[in-house]
């Protein structure tokens, strides 16, 4: 009879252990799988960016100063390791394809180059995708992180080496006004 | 504290296989009420246990087929709709699903479905009508509240309930059961099997009917809200079934058996809101889902 007390709450102890670490590792496969879907973006975008160089070079040589931003920025995003990095290095990118696109405006050649404007287009598409893809990482990650601090499975995730993710945020949401001089 | 959209998932999974037995039950057992008058109760049981097994199997693989045959939709190409493409794909990453198939429907008329079995095997489909009044973000809050059908499992449960609905009908409305030579063939009627024979062919159809509206609407609202959640912008989707409901004209092709899974209905029916006809409507009132949007 003694034994009964002592093993009815062990059976319930180790089947929720097992529920909590397998839905942890579905948690954790969701968060990694919506990251490799924003690191295909950006691949994509990466690979865009030089045509837009080429293509704008030809008929505007002498913006030097936005196609160095442009190129840095996107060596930047290649060479960016961690999560946090990478948010930046895209935020810059952003920024630097927006003068370039500013720049173009001048040049109505430019614009009425179809090779131009469909690339315009795509990455347009694609910095909306990796808007896109990043508002769903992040809330796999909200949920994940939330679940792993709620008690008591705060408590046991950190045996079993769960760590909170990182959002994919660049903290410096281009929040300084443009500057604009005569 | 926000609803877990996984546990909307499996809940609406659990109500699609209820329906899949209840559809089992009562045409098993209208075959068993016609056996008992024929006098061979087993034959008509297997018979119809083979039948609600076919026509589940059916409806399962076939229905998003026969729909898209039906409403005369083509399949649309990236480079003919690229905004369409485009805002589709967009929202997919941002809800985690497969790209569905895309079809369009040459109609004036606005209007938008989706339907399909499960998120690997779904369509999205809208009217050239509802390209050409949209702009991208009203167009970005139709596909998410379509998106959000299809995530939920809303277009397997819409047809599950459909095929009960319409296989009742058409049960209780076949010729030999008001002929009176079969209502007296083999045995007598007693008091109990001419209730349970009243009940299946007149008020078994009117009641699958309610549920099966009553369950629409209920899941409009919630896709509506899913919308709203997955593009944060509720207000281009208030505006774009203002617009859609704005339009006087209906779909050519539509009709009754497929009203229920459009985002707005596309019969197009006098605006009269009574209970009674609240009580059979596919869609709740257009005002009503608005207003909700509106106080997101």
């Amino acid at each position: 009879m003694p034994l009964i007390f002592f093993l009815a709450p062990l059976f319930f102890l180790v089947s929720y252990l097992i529920y909590l670490y397998n839905s942890l590792i579905v948690a954790n496969n969701r968060i990694k799988e919506a990251l490799s879907s924003i690191e295909i973006q950006l691949k994509r975008r990466f690979d865009l960016v030089p045509n837009l160089v080429e293509t704008v070079k030809g008929y505007a040589k002498h913006e030097a100063s936005v196609f160095q931003q442009v190129t840095l920025a996107r060596t930047a995003l290649h060479d960016a390791k961690n999560i946090h990095d990478k948010a930046v290095a895209n935020d810059t990118l952003t920024f630097a394809l927006k003068s370039l696109f500013a720049v173009s405006e001048a040049y109505p050649d430019l614009k009425s180059d179809s090779n131009f404007s469909e690339l315009q287009r795509q990455l347009e598409d694609t910095e909306d995708k990796v808007a896109y893809a990043r508002q769903f990482y992040n809330s796999q990650v909200l949920d994940f992180n939330t679940k792993i601090s709620l008690f008591p499975a705060n408590f046991f995730s950190k045996f079993m080496n769960f760590h909170f993710f990182e959002f994919f945020n660049s903290n410096n949401e281009s929040k300084e006004p443009i500057k604009v001089s005569f | 504290m926000r609803r877990s959209v996984y546990s909307e998932i499996g809940f609406n999974k659990i109500k699609s296989v209820l329906y899949f037995v209840i559809f089992s039950i009562f045409i098993t057992g209208f075959f068993g009420v016609i056996g008992y008058y024929e006098g061979e109760i087993s034959t008509y049981l297997a018979l119809g246990v083979s039948l609600s097994c076919f026509s589940i199997f059916l409806t399962y693989f076939f229905s998003a087929s026969l729909i898209l045959r039906s409403l005369k939709a083509k399949p649309a190409l990236k480079s003919d709709f690229f905004n369409l493409y485009t805002v589709t794909e967009n929202l997919c990453l941002a809800s985690g699903l497969p790209m569905p198939k895309i079809y369009v429907i040459e109609d004036k008329s606005p209007n938008a479905f989706a339907t399909g079995r499960n998120p690997r095997h779904a369509v999205i489909c809208v009217t050239t009508g509802l390209l050409q009044i949209l702009d991208r973000s009203e167009l970005e809050g139709v596909i998410a509240h379509e998106i959000s059908h299809i995530k939920n499992y809303d277009v397997l449960l819409a047809s599950m309930i459909a095929l009960l609905s319409n296989l009742i009908f058409l049960t209780t409305r076949m010729r030999f059961l008001n002929n009176p030579d079969f209502r007296i063939k083999k045995n007598p009627l007693s008091l109990f099997t001419l209730c349970f024979y009243y009940f299946f062919t007149l008020f078994a159809p009117i009641i699958a009917i309610i549920i099966q509206l009553a369950i629409s609407r209920q899941r409009e609202y919630l896709a509506d809200a899913d919308a709203s959640l997955l593009t944060r912008y509720p207000e281009a989707l208030a505006n774009a079934l203002e617009k859609l409901d704005s339009y006087r004209q209906g779909l050519i092709d539509a009709s009754y058996s497929n009203a229920h899974l459009f985002i707005v209905n596309p019969l197009k029916q006098t605006d009269a809101h009574n209970w009674l006809s609240n009580l059979f409507s596919t869609h709740p009132p257009l005002k009503k889902r608005v207003e909700i949007l509106r106080n997101i």
